[in-house]
């Protein structure tokens, strides 16, 4: 029977590992009780409707998007420790995902973010927003400059806090692709106390989101550096199509 | 040396947590002045080609309480069934219609996308499938961004051929893909709750 091959960029995705992603029942994380789909998700095969999605262009970013000490500047820098966070977007194939659209937001120093519905009684910082957005260049790498965010309490369990994190979006090339996660730092003993952190099975997964500390690219006398790379889904790279030819 | 692929697992998601709007919808939460304008939050344009319509309704949860802290994308063709792929990461020009959009949910579970009616799109078997526009949802509470589609419901004799919906073999969950038209002022209106759990629930996707 002749098989009709497909351009590598048709690919379809490797399927989801979901027993590396959190289940959506995770009951010690109590806001997924009620927020968790019951039956079994449905298999799709790929369409064009998934395969596909936006692209950003450098058009939309501002000259202080990626730089969160002053994106929200109202006189003064953001006040807290001073880190670069970068690294490099990659598929699960290691190739560089480039020209995707990354978005950040996070706590200020204290621990206190910028939202109505925020109830800790640490203080907001007048220069601080908590949102930054970079474009990976043509080899998959962003950058930020921002404060390190402070750990901080949550209604969950009687006392439960958040380890210190920096919540990320990204896109890749297609809608299959669509992740959101949080960046963790290295050393950090909350990590493994929380509930969030804790909904993720698998150790080496929850490794996958600290950022390490990078001493050959901080900044004397400004900035510590952290390096973190983020994977997004890959797909076949050759792929015969399982049915004749002409079809 | 023999060929041995490199092979990386995907990152693992978390929760988009309550503070969402703070990095995805900025201006929304009253943090102004770092982006012009929200993303996605204007999909149409003067020279977006088709028919308007807005989509709309409300994000339940398992007992049918509003999820007011929700952030939804949708993803979808243009009126002539292609996606906005030829906008390239270095092009400077805004496309007519890019063909995704981002809303929030409201106090009330409420969202609402003014866009067009998308046209039909080539399925796997090469057959067109149904209008439709995929929906990613994302929530405190939702541990990994969850997929699904929204199609019209007069459209019936496409939905009934379409590969995504005719895969779904218990029937009666068919319809919480389906959004309902109606007319108000002259203006077509889709109405299409999501429900993330319990007895009407919608059907989500791995993809």
């Amino acid at each position: 029977m002749a098989m009709k091959p497909i351009v590598s960029e048709a690919g379809a995705f490797y399927a989801r590992d979901r027993a590396w992603h959190p289940p959506a029942f995770t009951p010690q994380y109590k806001s997924t009780v009620l927020r968790s789909p019951r039956h079994a998700l449905l298999s799709l095969g790929p369409t064009m409707s998934e395969l596909t999605g936006p692209v950003f262009g450098h058009d939309m970013l501002g000259p202080h998007d990626n730089d969160l000490i002053v994106n929200f500047s109202h006189g003064g820098e953001a006040i807290g420790q001073r880190i670069i966070v970068h690294g490099q977007i990659l598929d699960e194939n290691a190739r560089p995902v480039p020209g995707t659209l990354m978005e950040i937001w996070q706590a200020n120093a204290g621990g206190r973010y910028r939202h109505k519905r925020e109830g800790y009684r640490a203080a907001l910082d007048p220069n601080f927003g908590g949102c930054g957005r970079v474009i990976t260049d043509e080899n998959g790498w962003y950058s930020f400059r921002t404060v390190k965010p402070g750990a901080y309490p949550w209604p969950n369990g009687g006392n439960d806090w958040r380890p210190a994190h920096i919540h990320f979006s990204v896109f890749g090339h297609a809608f299959a692709q669509r992740l959101i996660s949080q960046m963790y730092f290295e050393g950090d003993p909350m990590i493994w106390q929380c509930p969030i952190v804790g909904t993720i099975p698998d150790r080496q997964a929850v490794e996958q989101l600290i950022a390490r500390l990078d001493r050959n690219n901080t900044v004397p006398m400004d900035a510590l550096a952290y390096r973190f790379d983020i994977v997004l889904r890959g797909r076949r790279s050759t792929l015969f199509e399982n049915r004749p030819e002409g079809n | 040396m023999a060929f041995e692929p490199k092979f990386m697992k995907e990152s693992p998601s978390q929760t988009a947590g309550p503070y969402v709007h703070i990095g995805l919808t900025p201006n929304l939460q009253d943090i102004t002045g770092v982006y012009k304008t929200d993303p996605g939050a204007q999909m149409l344009t003067p020279g977006t080609k088709g028919e308007r319509i807005a989509i709309t309704g409300r994000v339940l949860d398992g007992s049918g309480m509003a999820v007011a802290d929700a952030v939804l994308e949708i993803w979808q063709a243009d009126a002539d069934g292609s996606y906005g792929g030829a906008h390239g990461p270095s092009s400077n020009t805004t496309p007519a219609f890019t063909g995704w959009g981002r809303k929030a949910t409201d106090s009330e579970g409420r969202y609402r996308f003014e866009t067009i009616k998308p046209g039909r799109v080539p399925g796997p078997d090469g057959k067109p499938m149904a209008p439709h526009v995929t929906l990613w949802i994302v929530a405190r509470g939702i541990n990994t961004g969850l997929h699904t589609r929204i199609y019209f419901d007069d459209e019936a004799g496409a939905n009934a051929a379409d590969p995504v919906l005719t895969r779904i073999m218990d029937t009666r969950r068919r319809p919480t893909l389906v959004a309902k038209r109606s007319v108000e002022d002259g203006k077509v209106i889709y109405t299409h709750d999501i429900c993330l759990q319990g007895e009407d629930e919608t059907v989500f996707f791995d993809i």
